[in-house]
């Protein structure tokens, strides 16, 4: 049964990719694509995490692939204040997650 | 020719970033899923951003992006750490197939 | 007293040119620039020194930038080894927390330990217990449980480069 589903999903993958690299459309789109699909794959991990701290974990990874989205997006419209939106992101992330596993250790947020 | 080896670089971190998600989905406790997710998405993310510092060379936007870089790299495991701690001390099992746990005898001792 | 005015005008120039990144070079951004950075180490600047004198050794530079290409090369062996765990069908994995011993003291140093720990082929530090110098290190497949080999395998290659770095 675990190879059946291995095999299903690197065939749905090898569709992604392949349909990625073969329809035609502006580069941009291309590059942006393969983020968007981790970002689903993020969202599953937050829908259906058994525990808090998996909803966590997924939470920190979503932030610095927003992150990663907001440089490809400078790169290819060359609107440079795209830039500054990763660095209060990329800042505003870390100070959140520090909250989230305070809040998850069960203590005081003033020790 | 930079502009080649900035796409180069921003499409090593795009395959990275994806490889991360699916370890995000794939492994089997909250652990082992920062371990997968923390390397591959801090090195995808920081890919991206040398791609961009390629691609627009000692410019303004280039500084910030090697600042991004230096920032993400230093702030990454440290909330991962944070939430490593806190998930064991929230309670979460660890999966079957592990073998030793020497970090129990170390919190009982604390109490 | 003169090796902290030269500490101080060093962190000075630091500031400064992070603030000149982030606000473009204009003259008024220049001006209040100088101002505030000024301000900020008079105020903060030695609020985290131990042993001021060795700021001023060389040597100790050359071996962070050594530290530095052991550290990248280290990290992409660890993504390589991460995706063939996760692509291959049976997932070869074998979790458990082991125990490193060290013998740094100082904050900083164990910060920097502990980080290039958790960016390494399949380890990730959960917790520094600091009185006895262990750190509790997440290992992704286990291969050894004893605290002498555990620490050869996993610190010891970082830690002899750090222990040069701070100069004792």
């Amino acid at each position: 049964m675990k190879k059946i589903n291995y095999i299903i999903c690197l065939v749905l993958i090898a569709v992604f990719i392949i349909s990625n690299l073969v329809i035609k459309m502006d580069l941009i789109i291309r590059f942006v694509n393969p983020m968007i699909l981790s970002i689903i794959l993020c969202l599953y991990r937050i829908f259906l995490g058994p525990s808090p701290a998996d909803r966590a974990v997924a939470t920190d990874i979503l932030g610095l692939i927003v992150v990663g989205i907001c440089g490809i997006i400078t790169v290819f419209t060359k609107a440079a204040f795209f830039i500054d939106v990763a660095i209060a992101w990329a800042l505003q992330s870390f100070i959140g997650n520090l909250a989230l596993a305070k809040y998850l250790e069960g203590k005081k947020f003033d020790e | 020719m930079n502009e080649i080896i900035g796409l180069f670089f921003i499409t090593i971190g795009i395959i990275a970033d994806l490889i991360g998600c699916l370890g995000l989905v794939r492994f089997p406790d909250v652990y082992t899923r920062l371990q997968a997710s923390t390397k591959c998405v801090t090195l995808g993310t920081c890919g991206i951003f040398f791609g961009v510092f390629f691609y627009y060379g000692f410019t303004i936007i280039g500084l910030k992006a090697l600042l991004i870089i230096i920032f993400v790299f230093l702030t990454s495991p440290v909330s991962s750490h944070a939430l490593a701690k806190a998930a064991y001390k929230s309670g979460v099992k660890m999966c079957q197939q592990s073998v030793c746990d020497e970090y129990r005898n170390y919190k009982e001792r604390i109490k | 007293m003169k090796i902290r005015v030269y500490r101080k005008i060093f962190l000075i120039c630091l500031v400064f040119l992070v603030w000149i990144i982030l606000s473009g070079f204009e003259i008024y951004n220049v001006i209040f620039g100088i101002i505030c950075s000024v301000i900020l180490i008079l105020l903060f600047g030695d609020i985290n020194i131990q042993n001021e004198w060795t700021f001023k050794k060389p040597q100790r530079y050359l071996w962070f930038l050594y530290y530095i290409i052991i550290f990248l090369y280290e990290v992409i062996k660890a993504n390589i080894d991460v995706a063939y765990r996760i692509l291959s069908p049976n997932m070869p994995i074998k979790p458990g927390i082991v125990k490193v011993k060290t013998s740094i003291k100082s904050d900083a140093f164990l910060t920097i330990l502990a980080n290039s720990i958790t960016l390494t082929p399949g380890t990730l530090s959960v917790d520094i217990d600091k009185e006895n110098g262990y750190i509790y290190v997440h290992w992704i497949y286990v291969r050894d449980v004893d605290v002498e080999a555990v620490t050869k395998k996993i610190a010891h290659k970082f830690e002899k480069i750090l222990m040069k770095i701070t100069c004792k």
